[in-house]
């Protein structure tokens, strides 16, 4: 029994030596990576993956602006990314380290520029749209065959919502999504930094809040699959994840997700290495991995976001690249708008309004 | 000289662990946003000589503080803490309150077991038992199948993400803080008073309203600070069983420092809570002092 001991310990001890001879530590969004690739990395390199997860942009950013993090790569998407690279919390890329760069989908590229100006700090990892999931079935009976699936005005309008809150509604707990989306309903401009134009959202809000069960950032996929609730205002992907899950548990909840016809937002999410990352050699492989175009659409299949990586769609599934939800067509594409950063004060009145929104005080 | 090393011991744990940690949070409530890392300015420059320490004075102020009273939500958030940590003290206490009052009538092989039952929970993790509550309330969560199982009610209750669920978290997690000081108190209970008030006349009611509860006192003060002072700035309790209505200064600060990285502000919001608090605290102080007076 003793030796037993003795023998565990010194197998601990080899395998903690073996931890310390080098670690890369990744924090990514919470249901966003199939989890082979974890331990495919750990196998092709040798270098130990430690891999956290959060939901919210705020959390990440507080994290970076407080220094420090112990983290080799981080996620934020597009707006928070270019308010952190101006704050100085990341490292340039050193392109020499990334073959894989060759990869990349210029389609992505060019967009991601507008936050990242030619992408020296950061790659993309997956985007996509902020829309609406729907349990088919359960919305139908409620409204009819003729249910406005497609359109915002399912959870903007009060006569749908207070049908609807009677299956359940979440909504992203995500003011710099959710306020564009109140503003393009009432057609006024989504990326509007100006107060007044922003204060519109809150009427928009009032009208439905009752009817909102929750607002929450990640809940939703399972609330979704096992009919808890039937609508969500969501991320493209989660929200296919969530039919997903649904098929597999085949309880008879059929969901679908719209980007609605008004318009959604079109988000990226953008690997980038912070300025203090303990192993910044160890996050350049750790990227290059991820830009290999099939360990990308091993990713893509799995989590059904689209990416950033042109030479990763050959290895892409029918049921993701085929897939107008996950890879719009050139007219929907032309739909979707994007987002830019708000500074400190308007920043103060977006959060003060989301508050509003969510206490009503 | 030893006996100034004994007695300097707990002064400088107070100055490491709270004085300190106090004065940084004091100097960031008086500094201003800024995008960078750390997100505050000014930053101490020492590099500069006295020529930093003046600028680092002279960026302070106290523009957080007037910002706090021209927005109600601070005032508003404050008040409903308040609400919610007096009603759930009161809640605690009237539950509590009969559970210590068993365990000390208890028959003594019994109060170790009984004891250990109180702690007994704390050997999970916290978060995970405020967990375990999401499923006992959640609509199709177990109470409501239990109760519609029973034929109590047709239609689920909704109850978790409501205030309700907020108050059934606080009462739980905090009962076992409520429960150990009164029983304390009730342990010591000289059961030869009682005796003597009901041989003067007394019934067992009013013997217990005379004397059980006056020389209980303590314990309930002890316990009722003991729960009130933390639910005050709770934050786990509600934002995971709670609703966005849901309002408490403990999420009005996180909103601060997360959604709008504000720092200075979050740390304002801080001191005053702690300027609130200070009120219970030191009155918990005086009732620990005069316990232990009345012990020796």
């Amino acid at each position: 029994m003793k030796t037993n001991a003795i023998l565990l310990g010194a197998g601990l001890a080899l395998i903690a030596g073996a931890a310390a001879a080098e670690e890369v530590r990744v924090y990514n969004w919470s249901d966003y990576i199939d989890e082979e690739l974890l331990t495919r990395f750990e196998a092709e390199t040798g270098i130990d993956l430690i891999y956290d997860v959060f939901d919210s942009n705020e959390l990440l950013e507080t994290k970076m602006l407080a220094g420090g993090s112990g983290y080799d790569v981080v996620v934020p998407s597009g707006t928070f990314l270019q308010r952190q690279i101006t704050a100085g919390a990341f490292q340039p890329l050193d392109k020499d380290k990334l073959p894989n760069i060759a990869n990349m989908w210029d389609v992505v590229s060019s967009r991601t520029a507008q936050y990242d100006p030619s992408n020296a700090y950061s790659i993309n990892y997956m985007w996509g749209t902020t829309g609406i999931g729907v349990n088919v079935g359960k919305v139908q009976e409620l409204l009819g065959e003729d249910a406005p699936i497609d359109s915002w005005a399912l959870v903007f309008d009060p006569a749908n919502m207070e049908k609807l809150s009677q299956c359940g509604v979440h909504f992203l707990d995500a003011p710099a999504e959710m306020i564009p989306a109140a503003l393009k309903y009432i057609g006024e401009d989504p990326d509007s930094h100006d107060p007044d134009v922003i204060a519109k959202a809150e009427a928009v809000y009032a009208a439905v809040r009752p009817y909102i069960a929750k607002f929450h950032s990640s809940e939703y996929i399972e609330a979704l699959a096992n009919g808890e609730i039937c609508v969500a205002v969501g991320w493209s992907g989660d929200i296919l994840q969530a039919r997903d899950r649904a098929a597999e548990a085949e309880n008879g909840n059929e969901i679908a997700y719209h980007a609605p016809k008004e318009g959604a937002q079109m988000w990226f999410d953008q690997m980038a290495i912070p300025v203090d990352a303990p192993n910044p050699d160890g996050a350049h492989v750790f990227l290059n991995f991820i830009m290999d175009a099939q360990n990308m659409a091993a990713a893509s299949n799995y989590v059904y976001y689209a990416n950033g990586n042109l030479a990763s769609q050959a290895f892409l599934e029918e049921d993701v690249i085929g897939d107008p939800a996950i890879y719009p067509d050139a007219a929907t594409l032309d739909n979707l708008f994007t987002t830019t950063p708000f500074d400190a004060k308007i920043q103060r009145v977006v959060t003060r309004l989301w508050t509003t929104i969510k206490s009503g005080t | 000289m030893r006996r100034i090393a004994l007695i300097a011991l707990p002064y400088l744990w107070l100055l490491a662990l709270f004085f300190v940690p106090f004065l940084i949070v004091l100097k960031i409530s008086l500094s201003d946003t800024a995008l960078a890392i750390p997100p505050y300015a000014p930053t101490l420059d020492l590099s500069e000589g006295w020529a930093g320490i003046r600028d680092w004075w002279s960026g302070l102020d106290f523009e957080n503080y007037v910002f706090l009273t021209t927005d109600s939500l601070y005032w508003k958030a404050y008040l409903s803490s308040l609400k919610i940590a007096v009603i759930s003290t009161a809640i605690t206490l009237l539950v509590g309150y009969p559970i210590a009052y068993g365990m000390s009538r208890a028959r003594d092989e019994w109060r170790p077991t009984l004891l250990m039952l109180v702690i007994l929970p704390f050997w999970t993790s916290f978060l995970i038992r405020v967990y375990a509550w999401k499923a006992i309330l959640a609509q199709e969560g177990f109470l409501n199948q239990v109760l519609i199982g029973l034929g109590v009610i047709s239609e689920p209750l909704t109850i978790l993400n409501t205030n309700t669920a907020v108050y059934i978290g606080i009462v739980y997690t905090y009962l076992p803080f409520m429960v150990l000081p009164l029983y304390a108190a009730l342990e010591k209970l000289d059961d030869s008073l009682l005796e003597a008030a009901e041989d003067l006349g007394c019934t067992r009611m009013k013997a217990f309203w005379l004397i059980t509860i006056p020389l209980s006192m303590q314990g309930i003060v002890a316990g009722s600070f003991l729960v009130f002072i933390p639910v005050m700035g709770e934050f786990v309790i509600p934002t995971l069983l709670g609703g966005s209505d849901t309002l408490m200064i403990g999420k009005v600060l996180w909103e601060e420092f997360f959604s709008n990285r504000d720092w200075p502000v979050a740390s304002a919001v801080a001191i005053v809570l702690l300027a609130i608090l200070i009120f219970p605290i030191v009155l918990f102080l005086k009732n620990e002092e005069k316990q232990w007076e009345s012990d020796t």
